[in-house]
């Protein structure tokens, strides 16, 4: 692609920023600058302070030190309504949307198109919603409250506020977690335009091929600090990777080979109006098991259904021969099953509880001695396992939502393995989180299986599925349509199973 | 291209935003379905019930509990909750009685603005605690009560000493509606057009629908909390000189307990504890419930210690109706939206 000189003056430059909580500096002298008409990606592990740098740009936090430049003057913004006025529009990581309001009125919040009287013309709410979607590609109803959305649709709501706000500056931070292939392509495409128009983009990924994909230059951050900005062209994937971890990367997914044993997990004829129908398979002891698929296939549906979370029509769970009570977790957990889910905010953590209680929550009973929980017993096996998940944190006291989204999703993964289970199901367990998080968690399955547990896992990431699975399940449209062994799965295989006949047609 | 054609069979959902619509008129459809057989049956049992008095003497305490209750769902709906209204608007009634009593020539008008004022300090006061001071507004509920005992002491404003033109105000009717419906018909109509036709309105509904998400979409939420208490005091001082025109006798204890069967009528008529729903026409209909039944069990010569039983019962029928209604509504928009 043809990059244009974006010229000598950046739109915006961040210039020697610091910020701290506490005695924890976020963002440590941090400089870049975004140029009008380019797309600048910012990498960096999960606490390495991008999001901070988010805040700050949007107004919600105020750099200790250092300034914001914006068309060569400096800005201090005391509020998000003060970075909006000045064209700095947001996509944030987790949705930020009204539940009770309609999605016109999310897209539109704040800046009503007016009428007469001042009054809002509901007409003209209505269209530019409608238009926001058409450019999108989607079709949700816009008159329906934003409450029950689907995690993807409610990034493509947050996509379209944005896009709505006619920025100069659109920061994307990791918008693209929960969406589907084809409404990344979308957004990009969006996103394409946006800047050849002459916006700026600044775009935060974990993924890197959507990085090489949509931006023109790259600015990698470790611990807080500015390590380099260069365009995109003259660095490899492996240099930034390097440049992020601070160190070479062993193989991202070391999957040991491990001799499966006996079946642990069957399940038989599960189905649920609506949902999935016909769903069988079985897990053995020591082998990992990934279920794949598009977005909306109804993976997650069927692993909640499968732990009892969500009721089931018909079929039946075994977990070592014996059959699981429907519609009870209690009981599934009773027999050594555990849940790591998928929206880790909120069904996988009580964030304003601590860390230790947090981890020993599905074990409260257990350590509890005359029914209550004294202090010692809860805080040893805290330690032992977040310890071995190698989780970065103050203390075990501290609230778990202080914590980065990698260490988040690791004591929600502590929390699981406390209890021992045989059968382990993880719902996109490295979703949003950093290179080197990923690979601690790759390798702590893998050791889970080697020691004899059975894992059931469900992942959007091909790389993450090819590299870790000994089996792959494929769901299309609630049903799973192929089977494949390590040995034959490719990107291509999965995919063409995932996408049907209307790839091929 | 192919992408296209993948993403069209995705979302298609009218049926929960009818659900919804279906949800929010069975509320206030099932309240007028509740006044019509109460009425209906009261009628039949006593047939006085039905005379002019006694549907007069509804819609004046009516109006003023609406007035109230648009003020507090003004509140309720950014997700606060406005517990002083009673002490308010005793102590606009004092304030505003006192005034009267010492100038005789003071017209109503007056005596109007300065209760709104008035009410309206009281709120901007309560406004920044809560903002600022993260205190709720039942430390004023007892303060400004003690501040009433501490002016009115023990002494009593009897009707006789207030203006004939004052007092004719509370009881008399233009085009045969009474000043004081009209009043709080005007109240009622400007609030739902404020609310659902302005971006103050429905900024309010969305910080109290998420407050991150409200401070995140710039909206000044500090200034809209303390404005829509501030709405709330001054409607709750309005009441206060309501009040005094139409009952003409007012001492310290005057509206003690009114923020109860406020808080009451809001929450039967729809309005959500947790913010983010509800509508100023449902918490008004609340209220001439409320009063309905008050009038009804006096008429039935039931024991009053019945109605506190019956309003209790309403609230938790009201509540109770939002958790079933908004599960399966939950349920129904999760069901649609996984028909991929």
């Amino acid at each position: 692609m043809m990059r244009q000189n974006p010229g000598p003056a950046p739109l915006l430059e961040v210039r020697d920023v610091s910020k701290s909580f506490g005695a924890v500096a976020a963002v440590a002298g941090v400089s870049f600058p975004l140029y009008a008409g380019e797309a600048h990606a910012l990498v960096g592990e999960n606490g390495a302070g991008k999001s901070t740098i988010v805040k700050m740009l949007a107004g919600v936090h105020r750099p200790d030190t250092g300034t914001l430049v914006l068309d060569g003057a400096p800005v201090d913004f005391g509020s998000p309504a003060e970075a909006r006025a000045a064209g700095i529009a947001v996509i944030y990581q987790e949705p930020t949307l009204f539940p009770d309001l309609s999605v016109a009125e999310n897209i539109v919040m704040g800046r009503h198109p007016r009428g007469r009287l001042g009054m809002i013309d509901r007409a003209a709410v209505r269209a530019e919603a409608e238009g926001l979607f058409s450019r999108l590609g989607v079709r949700i109803d816009v008159e329906r409250p934003a409450r029950g959305l689907s995690i993807a649709d409610q990034q493509i709501v947050e996509i379209a506020k944005a896009l709505g706000a006619d920025a100069r500056l659109l920061i994307m931070d990791e918008p693209t977690a929960a969406l589907s292939l084809v409404e990344v392509e979308r957004l990009f495409t969006v996103a394409g335009t946006l800047r050849e128009e002459g916006a700026a983009i600044m775009f935060i990924s974990h993924r890197f091929e959507e990085i090489t994909a949509l931006c023109q230059r790259v600015t990698v951050m470790r611990d807080g600090r500015h390590v380099s900005t260069d365009p995109i062209d003259d660095l490899t994937v492996e240099e930034m990777v390097r440049r992020m971890v601070g160190r070479d990367l062993d193989a991202l997914f070391p999957k040991q080979e491990v001799e499966p044993g006996a079946v642990v997990l069957e399940v038989e004829g599960l189905a649920r109006q609506g949902v999935f129908r016909d769903i069988s398979f079985s897990v053995r002891a020591g082998e990992i098991v990934a279920l794949a698929g598009l977005v909306g296939s109804g993976r997650s549906e069927v692993v909640q259904a499968v732990f009892g979370v969500d009721e089931r029509d018909a079929g039946s769970v075994r977990l070592k021969g014996k059959r699981l009570r429907a519609g009870s977790p209690r009981a599934a957990m009773a027999a050594g099953m555990a849940l790591v889910p998928e929206d880790r905010r909120q069904q996988g953590l009580l964030m304003d509880l601590s860390i230790e209680r947090n981890v020993n929550l599905p074990r409260s009973g257990a350590l509890a001695r005359l029914g209550f929980l004294f202090g010692g017993g809860e805080r040893r096996e805290a330690r032992r396992w977040t310890e071995r998940l190698r989780t970065r944190y103050g203390r075990l006291s501290d609230a778990v939502g202080t914590l980065s989204g990698g260490n988040q999703q690791k004591v929600v993964l502590a929390k699981w393995l406390a209890t021992d289970p045989r059968v382990l199901i993880v719902d996109e367990p490295t979703r949003g989180i950093d290179v080197g998080t990923k690979a601690e968690v790759h390798r702590l399955m893998s050791a889970l299986a080697a020691e004899g547990v059975a894992v059931l896992m469900v992942s959007s990431e091909l790389p993450e599925v090819l590299g870790m699975a000994d089996r792959v399940l494929i769901m299309r449209e609630g049903r799973i349509v192929a089977e494949i062994p390590r040995a034959e799965a490719t990107e291509d295989s999965v995919m063409f199973a995932a996408m049907g006949q209307e790839a091929a047609a | 291209m192919n992408a296209t054609k993948a993403a069209t069979p995705r979302r298609r959902m009218a049926a929960p935003q009818a659900i919804f619509s279906t949800v929010f008129k069975a509320r206030e459809s099932g309240i007028v379905l509740a006044l019509i057989l109460l009425i209906a049956f009261t009628a039949t049992r006593n047939s006085r019930f039905l005379s002019a008095q006694s549907i007069r003497d509804i819609l004046l305490g009516t109006a003023i509990l609406a007035v109230l209750a648009v003020g507090q769902a003004i509140v309720m709906i950014t997700r606060n909750i406005d517990l002083s209204v009673g002490s308010v608007l005793g102590l606009s009634a004092f304030a505003v009685g006192s005034l009267l009593r010492d100038n005789q020539g003071v017209p109503v008008i007056v005596a109007l603005l300065a209760g709104l004022v008035l009410g309206g300090a009281c709120g901007v006061l309560n406004g920044v605690l809560v903002r600022f001071g993260q205190v709720p507004a039942l430390g004023t509920l007892y303060a400004l009560r003690g501040v009433n005992y501490l002016w009115a002491g023990g002494q009593q404003i009897n009707a006789d000493r207030l203006p004939e033109s004052f007092l004719d105000f509370g009881n008399q009717a233009i085009l045969g509606v009474p000043w004081l419906v009209l009043i709080g018909l005007v109240v009622l109509a400007v609030a739902t057009i404020v609310l659902r036709g302005y971006r103050a309105g429905r900024e309010l509904y969305a910080m109290g629908s998420s407050p991150q998400a409200a401070e995140l979409a710039g909206i000044k939420v500090s200034r809209n909390t303390i404005a829509a208490f501030l709405v709330s005091g001054a409607l709750a001082g309005l009441a206060g000189v309501l009040f005094a025109a139409r009952f003409g006798t007012i001492d310290a204890a005057a509206g003690t307990g009114y923020e109860l069967n406020v808080v009451a009528a809001a929450v039967v008529g729809g309005v959500a504890v947790f913010g983010g729903s509800g509508t100023v026409w449902g918490a008004s209909l609340g209220a001439l419930l409320l009063t309905v039944i008050g009038s009804c069990l006096a008429v039935l010569d039931i024991n009053q210690f019945w109605q506190q039983a019956i309003v209790g019962a309403l609230i938790l029928l009201a509540i109770g109706a939002d958790r079933l209604v908004a599960s399966r509504v939950a349920r129904a928009l999760r069901k649609r939206d996984s028909h991929v």
